[in-house]
């Protein structure tokens, strides 16, 4: 069972976050999107998105979307992931694994560089 | 794939990608009955007689991008190697049903794995699906603990909170992982 106080906390983010009014939803501000078909799973896909919202957690990073997507045709670059910020070009990061996936949080979401050495060429 | 919680996590994309509104996933663990059956249901577009036989062949697929398929028959060999089987039950436009159930104690049967990850990534991923997770096990005595969560009370609450805040994240990930943590037998088998 959800445990009541989980409900009661989170009643009460939200309504911190709308006293700050700093966490209204935002979409497509900053989206992450992991490939999770059966070739991505195979590879590791859940360790990535779990990286992933462990930062997110960690960091305290707010404002981001993450979503998964299923095979994109490329399964031997599995795990794949997805960024976009803002109204800039998709990026196609290959072979993140738990450790890249932190690396593109950091570099490319945190400050803005894409990590080219996992850009797949599309 | 080397945990059961992936494969649960596999099936459930199909789940995803039939364009199901609700999505339910029960874990049942039972050491008295030296079971554990895994599930996934969903009310989304279905299949029909022909299309159901042949998902469980590895060479069939849907998907244009590449000749195999493989998610089903995967989980069906793991099941059938461990004194187990798949069962399927499907109808065009009501929903599937997938249940794969495994000798608990077979030496061969794949570890059940991190469930809590699966439960947790799949409800932030698909935020319009209305999911429903559930975990019960069944000790050696028979008495019985269980953890079921139904995101509708959650995302009541937060509105249009996204799940993926990190105050939120941190909340459901401790929710789901305690949960789950404290259903573990009280002794080991």
């Amino acid at each position: 069972m959800p445990a009541i106080k989980s409900l009661e906390e989170l009643k009460r983010v939200r309504e911190e976050a709308l006293a700050k009014k700093n966490m209204k939803a935002a979409p497509g501000q900053i989206q992450v999107i992991v490939a999770m078909g059966t070739c991505g799973i195979a590879a590791g896909a859940r360790d990535t998105m779990k990286s992933i919202l462990n930062f997110i957690e960690t960091e305290n990073l707010s404002g981001v979307t993450v979503t998964q997507t299923g095979c994109m045709g490329l399964c031997e670059q599995e795990p794949i992931v997805q960024v976009v910020v803002g109204d800039t070009a998709k990026v196609t990061y290959g072979k993140v694994n738990a450790e890249v996936a932190g690396q593109i949080m950091k570099q490319h979401i945190q400050h803005g560089t894409p990590l080219k050495d996992h850009v797949l060429p599309l | 794939m080397r945990e059961i919680a992936l494969h649960l996590m596999d099936i459930a994309e199909n789940s995803v990608a039939a364009d199901s509104r609700n999505i339910r996933m029960d874990v049942l663990e039972d050491l008295q009955a030296d079971s554990l059956k895994v599930s996934v249901t969903d009310d989304g577009r279905g299949m029909d007689g022909e299309t159901a036989k042949r998902v469980l062949d590895p060479f069939y697929t849907t998907r244009t991008t590449r000749k195999v398929g493989l998610g089903i028959p995967l989980l069906k060999l793991a099941a059938e190697q461990s004194g187990g089987d798949l069962r399927l039950e499907t109808e065009t436009g009501k929903g599937t049903h997938i249940e794969a159930s495994f000798r608990h104690s077979h030496i061969d049967r794949m570890p059940l794995g991190d469930v809590s990850t699966t439960f947790l990534t799949l409800l932030i991923s698909y935020p319009h699906i209305h999911w429903v997770f559930k975990y019960r096990m069944t000790e050696k005595d028979g008495s019985t603990k269980s953890f079921e969560l139904d995101d509708e009370e959650i995302k009541s609450a937060l509105g249009d909170i996204p799940m993926t805040e990190p105050d939120v994240l941190k909340i459901l990930r401790g929710t789901i992982e305690e949960g789950i943590e404290a259903l573990a037998p009280q002794f080991e088998y």
